[in-house]
């Protein structure tokens, strides 16, 4: 049981890092179409395409 | 390219390969689509897949889950699209560093996850693209590109051509402030989710277990569970702190009030504890009340903004450019600006077919107008020099000049459509009667906590501050805050879904105490627009309608739309014609294979073929139809009539209605013996005819006086009015634009059975609604007094209220689960086009 006096601790700090992580991806907009993705993700691309579209908005 | 041959779809040869619509019998387009030879049912669309096919993005018709949508051949290259080539015009934003420029579109239009597919990939492949990203929540475009390699003309032009409608998207306008605040509140609601289910973690084992925890790990999970509760209180939780100041310095407690009470003394009194080492804490209840309070607002604000943006997308009706003739009437050269920028006193030239921009007057020649955007008269209108046409206004003659009386932003049709965008977004009754409720149960709440405090500071004043949360907490109103919103925010999704959008809040509720409904003619129960129901001539039929197809053909009159569509339909022979020529308001003439014809009015066409009619000629028409005759100098040959006719759903949805025990009226602007046979086919048994706007105002006004409660479904201008003053109203999704912001709810599917669809909705939202109501109050009148006598613990309370709430919003979530269901029941599988080998 002694292991929790440190994995609590740590589990707190843990989420603050998630939370510093979320900000970051909310930032750079991947939160703003919730939808799109799930569309995409099915058509794989044989073709090759010219340019990658690059991320981030 | 994948080039399966396997099949050819001849099983459903009938139907268009890009859009799935019937294809005329022995029509000429095919097109070599996946290796095999498709059939496509008009030029439009033969077009769009050559278009596809050629950038090679066929596998677009193995990837689609929905035929495309049809193509209108007119519609391929719209001029307007030209003023877009000027860079001011384009909301061009210059990208650092590199000569790239970003752009971003509103798109149309989008049926599957194979259009986001289409649109990105062709895109992507235009010289000087280099990022094109689609956001299907929002509709947007985003482009990346070298405005000089790829203009802005050149990208809307390529996405018009493959189907899809695009507008340049204003950034400053509304969107970005929306979206914003959408993100904010999207990441209050995640922080709280997150700090609500660690918290947990240390508040379960409390709860679970006998033995006793050691007081120093107690200790250690008092102040894990204070750390992680802060960014929920601090952050998550503002809108509530902040909406109770509002609430406090307007005098009108809301919700927010004990809501924010209730965090904040918890949350000081659970912190005050962890720092003593002694007492209560609350922290699981507090980070979990605000997740979900958070999520339901999540849930509406998310159903609000999908309505928002397909009215913003309905406002592009308007006509975005004109062509001015500076130098009038000494030179006629014209160019094309934005509709926007015209003044009083410009002069502008009108060609056949454009939408006037702003009220103008006719400077010359004598013009024809359609003004059944403004009117709902479906007949042209001549206008004489001096004579002033409304914008909105189409030209059905020649090319005509006309002088800008009032800029376009003050224009008849701006100012109409202004007072309906400012007409009330008033809240549902119910909810309205729920906030009333709730504001006085808040203050008796808040006595009743702090009677509760005193009382038992003389009982035991250990308990005191504990019972006065737990008073705070377990009757926390959100049972019956949410019990109205998140019905309707689930039964509006579920409407949007299968294409109603609901715009104000009391649709549902006002039709399910609907007691009258009543119905436009044209264009609501009718097509609104004219067919070919009959075609007497004792010659040659298909000779004489294959002769007004070619005469008819340049013309954009609906009558002679409608022919040249029947024409095109039963594969008459293309002729030529010489020497054509058009008489306003009477006909055309024109020579065919040597021949003179006129097609018109009879006594336009008695002119050249003579008074005396062939007795199959004077057979009479049925009421309301509209005859065209056609003449050589030989004689008569023909005379087609066309009427509007029923929409195909028109009889189930009236007799559905009739089934739920309303009265049906039909009320319009037309003929009474026109308006008397379709309401008889249509199984109506009340006509009022020949209204004017302001007769149809007051006949509804009427109907409320003597205590009606009317809905109404209507699609023209003229029914604006009469829809605004409607206890609930309804715009058909292909009428007016000013119809569809003065309705309640626009039908975007075109669909008049989707009308009946919302009534059978609206009565099991309003039936989840009262059982909710009902939970909530037995909640209350129950939890309550067992919190003020002490019964409950604060933890108790929050998960009382939180099972309560998600009792409430379980309930009310049932509504779009059924929905889905009925969705896919509704969606025919059939209308799918053959793929051959498609997975």
């Amino acid at each position: 049981m002694e292991a929790l006096y440190l994995l609590i601790p740590l589990s707190t700090l843990l989420v603050f890092l998630a939370i510093w992580v979320f900000f970051r991806a909310s930032d750079s907009g991947q939160f703003d179409d919730l939808e799109g993705p799930a569309m995409r993700i099915l058509h794989d691309d044989d073709a090759a395409v010219p340019q990658e579209p690059s991320g981030g908005a | 390219m994948s080039g399966e041959g396997s099949g050819d779809g001849s099983g459903e040869g009938t139907l268009c390969f890009h859009c799935g619509q019937p294809v005329p019998a022995g029509q000429a387009w095919t097109l070599e689509i996946g290796g095999a030879r498709r059939e496509l049912c008009c030029v439009g669309c033969q077009s769009v897949a050559r278009l596809i096919v050629d950038s090679g993005c066929a596998d677009f018709y193995l990837r689609r889950t929905a035929p495309s949508a049809r193509v209108d051949p007119e519609q391929l290259l719209p001029p307007e699209l030209a003023l877009l080539e000027q860079p001011q015009q384009a909301q061009d934003q210059p990208h650092a560093a590199d000569a790239s420029a970003e752009l971003v579109l509103s798109i149309d239009g989008l049926r599957c996850s194979a259009c986001v597919w289409l649109i990105e990939k062709y895109l992507v492949r235009l010289p000087g693209m280099q990022m094109a990203e689609m956001n299907v929540a929002t509709s947007r475009l985003h482009l990346r590109r070298d405005p000089a390699l790829c203009s802005t003309a050149t990208i809307l032009r390529g996405l018009r051509g493959l189907g899809y409608t695009a507008y340049p998207f204003d950034p400053l306008r509304q969107g970005e402030q929306a979206r914003r605040a959408s993100r904010r509140l999207f990441r209050q609601l995640f922080i709280a989710g997150l700090s609500m289910m660690q918290v947990m973690m240390y508040a379960v084992p409390v709860y679970m277990t006998h033995e006793g925890i050691d007081p120093d790990m107690m200790s250690l999970m008092r102040w894990a569970s204070l750390f992680l509760t802060i960014p929920a209180v601090f952050y998550s939780a503002l809108p509530f702190f902040t909406g109770a100041w509002a609430g406090l310095r307007a005098r009108a407690p809301g919700m927010d009030l004990p809501v924010a009470i209730g965090i904040a003394a918890a949350f000081l009194a659970s912190a005050i504890a962890t720092w003593r080492g002694e007492g209560e804490i609350w922290f699981d209840s507090v980070s979990m009340f605000i997740f979900l309070l958070l999520g339901s607002r999540y849930l509406e604000a998310a159903a609000r903004r999908k309505s928002a943006s397909a009215l913003e997308r309905m406002q592009q009706a308007f006509p975005a450019s004109a062509l001015l003739a500076p130098g009038y009437p000494q030179q006629r050269e014209t160019t094309l600006v934005a509709a926007a920028q015209l003044r009083e006193g410009d002069v502008i030239l009108a060609r056949p077919g454009d939408t006037i921009a702003a009220d103008a007057c006719l400077l010359e020649g004598v013009g024809e107008f359609d003004l059944a955007l403004l009117s709902g008269e479906s007949r042209p209108q001549s206008f004489q020099i001096g004579q002033e046409a409304p914008g909105g206004a189409v030209n059905l003659s020649q090319p005509v000049f006309l002088r800008v009386v009032r800029a376009t932003g003050e224009s008849t049709l701006a100012a109409l459509t202004r007072l309906a965008e400012q007409a009330g977004q008033g809240k549902p009754a119910l909810a309205q009667w729920a906030d009333i409720v709730a504001s006085r149960f808040v203050v008796a709440l808040l006595l009743l906590a702090g009677a509760t405090f005193l009382a038992w500071q003389l009982i035991d004043p250990t308990r005191a501050w504990s019972t006065a949360i737990a008073v705070l907490v377990v009757s926390c109103p959100c049972a019956l805050s949410l019990a109205t919103p998140s019905a309707l925010a689930a039964a509006t999704d579920r409407l949007l879904r299968t294409g109603t959008l609901v715009v104000r809040g009391n649709v549902l509720e006002t039709l399910q105490r609907a007691d009258t409904i009543v119905f436009d003619k044209t264009g609501t129960l009718t097509q609104g627009r004219p067919q070919l129901t009959a075609l007497w001539s004792d010659v040659d039929c298909q000779r004489s309608l294959a002769i007004a197809t070619a005469m008819e053909r340049g013309s954009l009159h609906p009558l002679a739309k409608a022919l040249v569509e029947e024409g095109a339909r039963r594969q008459v022979d293309a002729l030529e014609v010489e020497q054509l020529t058009s008489v306003t308001g009477a006909g055309m003439q024109g020579m065919i294979e040597g021949d003179l014809y006129r097609i018109g009015s009879r006594s336009f066409v008695a002119g050249l073929a003579g008074t005396v009619l062939p007795p199959v000629l004077l057979q009479s028409a049925a009421s309301g139809a509209g005859s065209v005759y056609l003449g050589s100098s030989d004689g008569w040959l023909a005379r087609f009539d066309l009427a509007d006719a029923l929409r195909t759903d028109a009889v189930a949805t009236v007799a559905a209605f009739r089934a739920l025990g309303l009265r049906t009226i039909l009320l319009s602007g037309d003929q009474p013996e026109v308006c008397t046979e379709v309401a008889a086919a249509a199984g109506i048994s009340e006509v009022q005819a020949a209204c004017t706007p302001q007769g149809k105002l007051d006949y509804v006004r009427n109907l409320q006086r003597d205590g009606a409660v009317v809905a109404i479904v209507g699609d023209g201008i003229n029914d604006a009015a009469m829809l605004r003053a409607g206890d609930v109203s309804f715009a058909m999704g292909k009428g007016a634009a000013l119809a569809q912001v003065s309705a309640d709810a626009v039908i975007m599917s075109d669909r008049l059975q989707a009308v009946a669809d919302c009534a059978a909705m609206a009565q099991r939202t309003m039936q989840i609604v009262r059982q909710n109501l009902v939970w909530a109050a037995t909640y209350n009148f129950l939890a309550i007094p067992a919190a003020a006598f002490g019964l409950l613990d604060p933890w108790m309370s929050a998960v009382g209220m939180s099972l309560s709430s998600l009792l409430v919003v379980g309930n009310a979530l049932r509504l779009s689960r059924r929905q889905a269901r009925s969705a896919a029941e509704a969606q025919p599988a059939a209308v799918r086009p053959a793929l051959a080998g498609a997975a």
